[in-house]
């Protein structure tokens, strides 16, 4: 056997010497290491998520209720006739049967504090409900008025009694007043329809959400009827169609670039071709739906396209085998069967869109609104812009507005989602 | 009127429909075969017939109505000419307002002249719209109709109009672009015509309050883009310090460590913070992250600004977490098993194959991953609008206050569209900036995707 002896004997690793095995040592718990990193960056992400909701709902939960006095409103005197409810004293009204809640009479003096517990607003609450209800006139009855921002706070524990008076923003007579009420047995904690259908107000305690959730419903309306046909119609020619040619190459490439030009250029067109060229209504729901449908094409394209793709082309042969036209074979066979797919893109990208803040900002969609909008040329606000405004006013009740805000909009986009989800695993073919 | 027109045109269409419809059954006889088209292709072919064309011209009309007749109240209106674009904006909009009935102040009597002309600009071009549509709307039908017949291509007619709403509807894309490039260049030349490009550019002072009126007082503006890109370029690096390594290593324990089942339960629960709108992370940057930097900083004797770019940029990481993870993860999944069971064959360790053999082979689509990254944290918005600073400042520490492209441009035109001052106009050129920016940025990284994938 000559050729073993030509080859040189590998000398064997001592694996069990100690050297080595505190070098294998070394390198498993740099294996661990590795492992438990990543551990912890699964548990960092996932921590800030808990901390995001976390932070909502706890500021954000206390908006869901609203303090409110129950107040017994006289209309037997006569000055409330039926022709003219606009005109009628309202405020002495209210006023006198605020000052009725107190079981001492209130100095004129103190009465500025005393009525700034309640929202400013109540006279208009109460006309608003006369003229909703025309056969109170006339008789008493029982209302609910809303405390003012700092009464609720204080009600909620928010504000606290130990606080030094000269650094909290209810005084000690405003809260001898309170505790009075609430000796009484008006003050009620019920939940705050408010929040979901009020329109935007000054006052937090009156602020709700109806004319945003009605101005994202708009856009988001505006936005499906313009992306999703358009965006099939793109989808199937591109994927049936379409000649491969330079034209069809610079369509492709056009798309995908689309679907990562930040969202606030969007705006930029929005507001020089929309509102500046075409002179279309600044804040309509219109424009904003127009914006967003072009953000939303490039997903609604890609999502089409791959639903498409998916269906077998067996199908697309027999119905061309049997006579039908390419049309027909596409409009008639593949886009039913790939109609699941496709809705479920749609919804996911309406949600996105749903979420979109800074082209609706710069289109005007920020302004401050106290009815809801009738239509998608009225001027509106959105949710997620509505979110900015409260967020960025200085009343501290807009806080916790905020959040509940927050956790409205999240509430729809879990919705949506879930709604897709429930699309994609009841009606989606494997193939 | 528009809304009764649209009522019109979808009740004379249907109506079409029928009739043509109908007609074909009835020149058919009683063998339907003896059709070319089946009849509910004559059918369809009306009702495009009647009310596309109509209401095309009704989109047409609508975009150049308002402009037109504008154009025709200022040529009639005493010393138009002499005033700025801003002024006969206000006046159009004073004229308008009158004409609908709100009057602030008593109007002068050439207001009240235009307001004459408007009312009766208006109620002309109404009646011609009107007919227009419905002549229109009756010569479509009518020509569909009467073409009605046993040889009729009814269905290539159909098919035609819908083969040509879909190549429409796949430039749609391009005219976008166009638009986008169009009003962007367009608006950011009129600035540079008031600021030279290298001032924009190179200049090293940023404050874009100007005054508007002579006798105001305020800054002098200054339009120098450096310290915006600065304090940008902070916030994105920022952004990525905390993402980067964040989604890799998550990426890696997704791939590589985890079972099945705590990966179907942890990844989509990662998806859900690329879910969230940028408006909450915003919100949350301000009211929760901001005010515990400042905390910790105080204990530790640092001063950290309110609205410091760390806070921003920390939170814009977060937000950016899930999207280097999944696009990671696809580059590890491209990476075939034989390369793994090849490395563990020779006595690595799963750590070691992971960082000497996974990482490199996977490195381009995570690179292309991160620049796609790159260029969203340069391109978002909201975060930075909510929780970053707006005085533009030259530093680069992270506790400091900045600002950035994007928060520029949304200060810059909120609330404000008159395009005649340096000031809004500036926020297209920052917004010019922007897209060219992401756009290359975007290019780049599928370019290095697709050139430095490894082919197995």
């Amino acid at each position: 056997m000559s050729n073993a002896a030509e080859t040189p004997t590998i000398p064997r690793p001592a694996w069990k010497s100690p050297e080595m095995a505190a070098r294998r040592r070394k390198r498993y718990a740099a294996d661990r290491r590795l492992q438990r990193c990543g551990m912890a960056a699964i548990v960092f992400a996932l921590g800030f998520l808990v901390l995001l909701v976390a932070s909502l709902l706890y500021t954000g939960a206390s908006a869901f209720i609203q303090t409110k006095a129950r107040v017994t409103i006289d209309l037997t005197s006569a000055d409330v006739s039926a022709d003219d409810l606009m005109g009628a004293p309202w405020r002495r009204i209210v006023r006198g049967s605020l000052l009725a809640l107190e079981p001492t009479e209130i100095p004129r003096s103190d009465r500025r504090a005393y009525f700034r517990m309640f929202t400013s607003s109540a006279p208009f609450l109460v006309r608003d409900h006369v003229i909703a209800n025309p056969d109170l006139i006339g008789k008493t009855f029982q209302f609910e008025v809303p405390f003012s921002d700092p009464l609720d706070q204080f009600a909620k524990g928010q504000i606290s009694r130990d606080t030094p008076e000269d650094r909290r923003r209810v005084s000690n007579q405003q809260i001898g007043w309170f505790d009075n009420l609430q000796a009484s047995g008006i003050v009620s904690k019920p939940f705050n329809w408010g929040l979901i259908f009020n329109s935007d107000s000054r006052f937090p305690e009156l602020a709700g959400l109806a004319g945003a959730i009605s101005g994202s419903f708009w856009t988001l309306l505006v936005c499906f009827l313009i992306s999703f046909p358009v965006g099939i119609a793109a989808a199937i020619y591109l994927e049936e169609f379409a000649p491969k040619n330079r034209l069809t190459d610079l369509i492709e490439i056009n798309i995908n670039n689309l679907a990562a030009v930040p969202s606030v250029v969007f705006g930029l067109l929005g507001l020089a071709v929309f509102l500046g060229w075409f002179g279309l209504p600044r804040s309509a729901p219109l424009v904003g739906g127009m914006v967003l449908s072009l953000m939303t094409l490039p997903t609604m394209i890609i999502v089409t396209r791959a639903a498409l793709r998916s269906v077998p082309s067996s199908i697309r042969e027999a119905a061309l085998g049997i006579g039908a036209s390419r049309h027909e074979a596409i409009l008639h066979h593949m886009l039913p069967l790939s109609m699941p797919t496709i809705l479920t893109g749609t919804i996911i990208g309406l949600a996105q869109a749903l979420g979109e803040t800074a082209p609706l900002l710069l289109i005007g969609m920020n302004a401050f609104i106290t009815s809801p909008p009738e239509g998608v040329f009225s001027a509106s606000t959105a949710l997620p812009t509505q979110i900015y405004i409260w967020a960025d006013s200085p009343e501290r009740g807009f806080v916790s507005r905020t959040s509940a805000a927050i956790l409205v909009l999240l509430g729809f986009l879990v919705l949506m989602n879930g709604l897709a989800v429930f699309l994609r695993n009841r009606f989606e073919r494997r193939w | 009127m528009i809304a009764y027109l649209v009522l019109f045109l979808v009740i004379a269409a249907v109506i079409a429909y029928f009739v043509a419809s109908r007609r074909a059954v009835a020149v058919a006889g009683d063998d339907t075969r003896g059709l070319h088209s089946r009849p509910i292709y004559h059918g369809l072919n009306a009702l495009v017939y009647t009310a596309v064309p109509a209401f095309i011209f009704i989109l047409l009309w609508l975009l150049f109505e308002g402009s037109v007749i504008d154009m025709m109240l200022m040529s009639a209106y005493p010393g138009a000419d002499a005033m700025t674009g801003s002024e006969r904006d206000l006046l159009i909009s004073e004229i308008r307002q009158v004409a609908v009935g709100n009057i602030f102040r008593e109007p002068t009597p050439e207001i009240t002249a235009a307001v004459e002309q408007i009312r009766s600009l208006n109620a002309t071009a109404n009646i011609l719209l009107g007919a227009a549509v419905v002549i229109i709307a009756l010569a479509g039908a009518a020509l569909a109709v009467t073409s009605v017949s046993k040889r009729f291509l009814a269905r290539h007619s159909f098919e035609r109009s819908v083969t040509i709403f879909m190549i429409f509807a796949s430039t749609v894309a391009i005219l976008t672009t166009i638009g986008i490039v169009a009003s962007l260049l367009y608006e950011a030349f009129q600035f540079f015509q008031r600021v030279p490009v290298t001032d924009f550019l190179f200049g090293l002072r940023w404050e874009p309050q100007i005054p508007l009126r002579e006798d105001q007082i305020a800054g002098q503006g200054a339009f120098g883009a450096i310290p915006v890109f600065v304090g940008t370029i902070l916030v994105a690096a920022l952004a990525m310090a905390v993402a980067v390594p964040v989604g890799i290593l998550s990426a890696i324990y997704l791939t590589e460590y985890a079972s099945p089942r705590f990966r179907a339960v942890v990844k989509p629960m990662l998806e859900i913070l690329a879910g969230i709108p940028t408006v909450v992370y915003g919100f949350f940057a301000v009211l929760t992250v901001a005010p515990a930097l400042r905390q910790a900083g105080l204990s530790l004797g640092l001063d950290v600004a309110p609205n410091s770019a760390i806070a921003a940029g920390g939170v814009m990481g977060i937000m950016l977490i899930p999207f280097i993870s999944s696009l990671s993860d696809d580059a590890f999944a491209a990476v075939p098993q034989a390369i793994r069971d090849g490395s563990l064959a020779v006595g690595a360790t799963k750590g070691e194959t992971i960082r000497k053999v996974l990482l490199p082979a996977a490195l381009p689509g995570i690179v292309g991953g991160v620049l796609l990254a790159l260029s969203r944290a340069i391109g978002e918005t909201m975060i930075v609008v909510m929780a970053a600073g707006l005085i533009a400042k030259m530093t680069v520490n992270p506790l400091d206050s900045v600002t950035t492209v994007t928060v520029q441009i949304v200060t810059l035109l909120i609330g404000d569209s008159e395009f005649d001052n340096p000031k809004t106009l500036a926020a297209f050129a920052l917004g010019l900036m922007l897209f060219i920016i992401t756009l290359f940025l975007n290019l780049i990284a599928l370019r290095v995707v697709r050139k430095y994938r490894e082919k197995y």
